[in-house]
């Protein structure tokens, strides 16, 4: 099923997605950690995840970019499709995949041995793209829209493991950023930032979409609400129910739902 | 609780406690100092036998013949880090390659046999390097030589380097290979230009320690470089060493080479031991 993505005006218009997952489970060895999940990403919107614990929203997402390739045991089943293209896909090349969809981590991950200028362009640079006007241009542009240029401009060439978590995170987006993805995958982005680092993401989404398309998995349901168009609920692995974000807090259509949201367990 | 309102019982289990405590912090220091004790006494006998002996002379001038003052191991010295050039093309090309393997790839089936046997490799006695050298370099050659010797001190290096590799290269969080695979960078380069390079300070302090653990090795160059009493800058001619100059020396039954020996092992443990406080400073710093 197609879900339409709704204008400024409000009125429903059809768009193709941009990501479809059709029956995808994840396996860890045995265990079944996601279960005959189908759903569809709009472009440029921001989809949450949302779910108690454990319940396989970051499984999923990490099943969306291949991340489970380099898990040990790790099997994804079915079919996750990018633009109409099945990612897994025996003649898929998983880098590729990876450098059209990025991802940003729980916990803060810049490189630690390099500057911040050097992790804006690591991605770019790594790929064998040297032209020092390019990359300069990338970083500015990068850093700007993850909000941190202003923070950084006079110490691009400093240590990344110097600036605070907060600003970390940004960077980190920002790297994810220069390499110019088509969508960016979020895991709990803010779950080990202070209020105001998150207050500052949180705002920085809805500036970002106009960009790239956004999956954000979070154990934060108010976040959920601010920052997402759509909003899926998952729960055991199995995704319950899925919607517009403000359908899906005022009148979700599945009762494990509406306990979830009105905090009855989670 | 305060002390006050202890009961009988209570103040009886807390002073046994206090002596328990006290015996085994003392036990652990005794054991401690026991340890110290032959490392200073090593060091304080090499520096009273040879410090005398070392003067420019020691390193820049060949030995004098036996019986007359003077003279000096400089062809031993240089000899050494020839060696030691030797060793570490084999041992670091080798030791870090492998440890970036096992370390990297460990859902590859042969990890767990090349990790085992790695670490079975640290058990083999430094002469059986020798042996394997002496097969390899100098029964064909049908001479001693300085190539062989650096490659069976490159042969003992190899397990410390895999295993010190492997360690430092195993503690680089995996949040950090995925950022990089994240950004659709391949594995090798997330593993050459990210992982490597956080790992890069435990690398070369394995390295180095794995240096300074050959340097002193006499055994297995008994039969493969062999020592020289001259100038050799060929390797495929026997090359000199200072614990071959120690053995040979500290046998000999004149006292000068007596203290020339204690000189020259005194020049050993230093450079072992500036070796090991160097990499433990300058890295401790730039962890920082």
């Amino acid at each position: 099923m197609t879900l339409g993505a709704r204008d400024v005006a409000g009125a429903e218009r059809r768009v193709e997605p941009i990501i479809e997952l059709d029956s995808v489970s994840v396996y860890y060895g045995e265990t079944r950690a996601v279960r005959d999940v189908s759903m569809a990403v709009q472009p440029n919107t921001v989809t949450a995840l949302i779910g108690a614990s454990g319940c396989g929203k970051t499984t999923l997402l990490r099943s969306l970019n291949r991340m489970h390739d380099l898990t040990k045991g790790a099997r994804v089943d079915g079919r996750v499709l990018f633009e109409g293209q099945d990612i897994y896909d025996r003649s898929v090349d998983p880098v590729a995949v990876r450098r059209v969809i990025g991802m940003v981590f729980q916990k803060p991950n810049p490189f630690p041995t390099m500057t911040v200028y050097d992790n804006v362009v690591a991605g770019l640079k790594l790929a064998g793209r040297h032209r020092r006007s390019e990359l300069d241009e990338v970083v500015e542009r990068s850093l700007r829209q993850a909000a941190l240029w202003d923070e950084v401009k006079d110490r691009l060439h400093t240590s990344a493991t110097g600036l605070s978590g907060g600003q970390q995170q940004r960077l980190c987006i920002a790297r994810s950023l220069a390499v110019d993805p088509a969508v960016l995958l979020m895991d709990e982005p803010t779950s080990a930032l202070d209020p105001q680092a998150t207050a500052r993401i949180e705002e920085l989404l809805a500036e970002l979409k106009k960009a790239v398309t956004i999956v954000i998995v979070t154990h934060n349901m108010q976040q959920a609400g601010r920052v997402s168009d759509w909003t899926a609920f998952m729960h055991l692995g199995e995704l319950v129910e899925q919607g517009p974000t403000d359908q899906i807090f005022t009148r979700p259509q599945v009762e494990l739902t509406e306990r979830y949201i009105s905090g009855h367990f989670g | 609780m305060t002390a006050r309102l202890l009961t009988g019982r209570e103040h009886a289990r807390r002073r046994r406690r206090r002596f328990t405590d006290r015996l085994a912090t003392g036990l652990v220091v005794l054991a401690t100092l026991i340890v110290m004790t032959p490392l200073a006494l090593v060091l304080v006998y090499l520096v009273g036998r040879g410090i005398g002996s070392i003067n420019l002379a020691f390193f820049t001038q060949l030995p004098a013949p036996a019986g007359e003052a003077g003279g000096g191991v400089a062809q031993a010295a240089v000899g050494t880090l020839e060696l030691l050039v030797v060793a570490s093309a084999i041992g670091l090309v080798i030791g870090i390659g492998t440890g970036v393997f096992v370390a990297e790839y460990p859902g590859h089936p042969l990890v767990p046999t090349v990790r085992l046997l790695s670490d079975a490799l640290i058990g083999v006695p430094a002469i059986v390097m020798g042996i394997v050298a002496y097969a390899l370099l100098v029964v064909p050659l049908r001479h001693f030589n300085g190539l062989s010797g650096g490659v069976s001190l490159g042969l003992i290096m190899i397990p410390y380097v895999v295993r010190a590799t492997d360690e430092v290269m195993r503690l680089v969080p995996t949040m950090v290979r995925e950022a990089g695979f994240a950004l659709g960078l391949p594995r090798w380069r997330v593993i050459l230009q990210i992982v490597i390079p956080s790992a890069a300070s435990g690398i070369v302090t394995g390295a180095m320690l794995a240096m300074a653990r050959v340097a002193g090795e006499a055994a297995p160059l008994l039969f493969t470089a062999f020592g020289n009493q001259y100038w050799n800058f060929d390797p495929l001619k026997p090359v000199a060493a200072l614990p071959l100059v120690i053995y040979t020396y500290s046998i000999s039954p004149y006292d000068s080479w007596h203290r020339i020996a204690s000189a020259a092992s005194l020049v050993l443990v230093v450079f072992v031991l500036v070796t090991t406080l160097l990499t433990r400073f300058v890295f401790a710093r730039r962890a920082r």
